[in-house]
């Protein structure tokens, strides 16, 4: 593993430089809070923003994505037959993504990108990204992520791991992609790998002892569905929810999507939104029957997803990875810390 | 405002222990700062969960009738600041829920903070919020800061002339001062002062971020409509995508449908995660139910809300 250190005097003529070969993301700050968005030519990341409202789940998996496109005039010999939509696969680099948004990305991966579906969009928006993680130096309170797995100064699914020294970034290469960037931009100071490693180790001991996570997630996988299911606990945790879909859209790790074809004059288009299990529509059938009908059952189909059936089906932890953005957007302040708890501590007197 | 905490749990604990109510729905403590949470309490031994601050910011009256009362349930209590009486009050002139259903536990409200505002004193998250009075004392891992409440307040709050319940079956408090106004829609004239091009980009600006979450939709208690228009599926009406035409169609109607039955309230500000000023919408909505028929949502259980009556005395002429 090299290590490299950035001046941040060069910080921003290497992001500019890079923007040859990439597409250049980052956290931006306006009105509506900090987002990560793709940067104009002359925008630079807000490297030290606070925690973005959105994830970086859009990078891969945008809110609305054009998928397939047909034209519907009938004198053209291909009419009404839906072709790919030509994509921008030139590669991208998302700057000063926090490390448990990376561990989300390769979380979502195991939906998008295996054995039995290959979603050929979002892997190929994958293969052309780097993601280059800025660790997280002053946790916020709604930080669980050492809770489930991940943390300040987690490694998993960056490709470029930083820590801010002040002047200077502390950079740790961890894969090719990685190296890659490094190189479009012209970053090459090497640092001594041990000394560095041992910084990093301080930072992250540092970063850790801020979060007070009081999250229990052991025992969930001995819990049998049903039991959970059946619990007598959702009226309560579903009382004050007013199902707006808002925990589900700043989640990084929720995945559900809706297809709709939309017409204009003589061309069709196929689009893949982001769905939520919030939503009575998104069960609802064409029959009129809704399996999930009321507000509860959609509140727990939430959290079951997250905290049981993403369990029980991958065995690689919660579909959680701490962010606690559905904590701090929640308008009501449910807080999935205290469900999980709930859950994990749920005995059946049975 | 703390001051009627004692007061208002009090008086839930009455209400549940001699059953005169089956729940009261009032505000708890959140588990961050600046956060509380809408509950339902059933039992008398619970009303010490109960909390009224400058935080309560959301409208209980939005968890009366769609969700909670159906024709079995007896009567609720509902802790109510002015605005969230008003919005009672609406409902039950709506024909929503009856008003021996509800028994309304009057808040003098001296107003909400805005959470945005006082973030953005700071560079890192809050850790910390105390209320003294008009004091606030708001920490962070870097500093504290102490504000007064005045300078920090949600603008719907500023401009409120209803901070009493119109209507209630018992007051937890001594009636605060209503406010009165020079120009209370200086918002509304700035942008109306627009030339079209302008005010145009200017709702463009506003929702440009919309996530269409719904937040704003769902923590309104005017938006209880079994199906939505943009949940109705058989015909689609609106496209689901971030096509701008879109976003726009859904602020658009969904302002057109709370005309002259919005309080204010700013309930669909405070939940929006993307921070987007709403009330620009329904505030210009507001101004002309008050302008052209004299109307201000809520004030009256006899009168029907202006766009539900016909009056000779329509100040439109097409009807003439």
């Amino acid at each position: 593993m090299n290590f490299i250190t950035i001046d941040k005097k060069d910080w921003a003529p290497g992001v500019d430089q890079s923007r040859k070969t990439y597409r250049v993301y980052g956290p931006v700050e306006d009105k509506n809070g900090c987002q990560i968005k793709p940067l104009a030519p002359d925008m630079q990341p807000k490297m030290d923003a606070p925690v973005t409202v959105m994830s970086a789940k859009s990078v891969l998996f945008p809110q609305t994505e054009k998928i397939l496109t047909a034209t519907l005039d009938e004198s053209k010999e291909d009419h009404h037959v839906m072709k790919p939509v030509e994509t921008d696969d030139m590669p991208r680099v998302v700057l000063g993504i926090r490390p448990y948004d990376a561990k989300a990305v390769h979380l979502v991966k195991l939906n998008f990108d295996n054995p039995d579906y290959k979603d050929p969009y979002w892997c190929a928006a994958y293969d052309a990204t780097t993601f280059v993680g800025l660790g997280v130096t002053r946790p916020g309170p709604c930080d669980f992520s050492t809770a489930v797995g991940s943390g300040p100064f987690s490694e998993e699914g960056l490709d470029v791991l930083m820590a801010d020294m002040d002047d200077k970034y502390l950079a740790k290469i961890l894969t090719e992609k990685g190296e890659k960037w490094a190189a479009a931009c012209g970053f090459a100071t090497a640092a001594d790998p041990k000394e560095s490693q041992v910084l990093f180790d301080v930072l992250k001991k540092e970063a850790e002892k801020q979060i007070q996570a009081d999250v229990n997630t052991d025992k969930l996988a001995q819990k049998t569905i049903l039991d959970l299911y059946d619990a007598p606990f959702w009226d309560e945790v579903a009382f004050s929810c007013i199902n707006c879909g808002t925990c589900t859209y700043v989640c990084p790790t929720c995945w559900c999507f809706d297809i709709q074809d939309e017409t204009r004059h003589n061309t069709a288009v196929r689009f893949r939104n982001w769905d939520t299990c919030m939503s009575s529509l998104f069960t609802h059938h064409a029959s009129g029957h809704n399996p999930r009908g009321t507000k509860v059952q959609r509140v727990r189909q939430r959290f079951m997803h997250k905290l049981k059936y993403f369990l029980d089906k991958y065995d690689q932890g919660i579909m959680c990875v701490g962010c606690g953005r559905c904590v701090a957007s929640c308008p009501v302040n449910i807080d999935i810390r205290e469900v999980c708890n709930r859950m994990n501590d749920y005995e059946t007197t049975k | 405002m703390d001051t009627c905490i004692e007061k208002i749990r009090a008086i839930g604990a009455d209400l549940l222990a001699k059953g005169t109510v089956e729940k009261v729905i009032g505000f708890a403590d959140g588990s961050i700062p600046m956060a509380t949470r809408p509950v339902a309490l059933t039992s008398d031994k619970d009303v010490g969960k109960l909390v009224f601050n400058s935080v309560c910011g959301l409208n209980l009256a939005n968890y009366v009738s769609k969700n909670s009362l159906s024709k079995k349930e007896g009567k609720i209590a509902v802790v109510a600041k002015g605005c969230d009486a008003r919005n009672l009050v609406t409902h039950i002139v709506e024909n929503q829920i009856s008003r021996e259903q509800v028994y309304i536990i009057g808040v003098p409200c001296t107003g909400m903070v805005d959470k945005r505002k006082i973030a953005a004193l700071f560079e890192d998250e809050i850790t910390g919020f105390e209320e003294d009075g008009d004091t606030l004392t708001i920490t962070s891992a870097s500093k504290t800061e102490t504000v007064k409440k005045a300078d920090v307040l949600r603008h719907n709050c500023r401009v409120c002339t209803h901070r009493n319940p119109p209507v209630y079956d018992v007051m937890a408090g001594d009636p605060v001062e209503e406010q009165t106004l020079d120009q209370p829609y200086e918002d509304v004239d700035r942008i109306a002062a627009m030339d079209p091009d302008a005010r145009w980009a200017y709702f463009e600006k506003l929702t440009e971020n919309c996530i269409r979450c719904y937040a704003c939709r769902n923590a309104c208690p005017l938006c209880y409509c079994p199906t939505c228009f943009v949940d109705e599926s058989g015909p689609q009406w609106v496209g689901k995508g971030q096509n701008d035409t879109d976003v726009a169609t859904f602020h658009f109607l969904r302002a057109f449908h709370c005309a002259g039955r919005c309080t204010d309230c700013g309930a669909c500000v405070e939940a929006c995660p993307m921070g987007i000023n709403v009330r620009d919408f329904t505030r210009k909505l507001n101004k002309d139910a008050l302008e052209l028929f004299g109307w201000e949502a809520g004030l009256d259980l006899d009168k029907r809300p202006p766009l539900d009556v016909y009056s000779p005395n329509d100040p439109n002429d097409f009807i003439k």
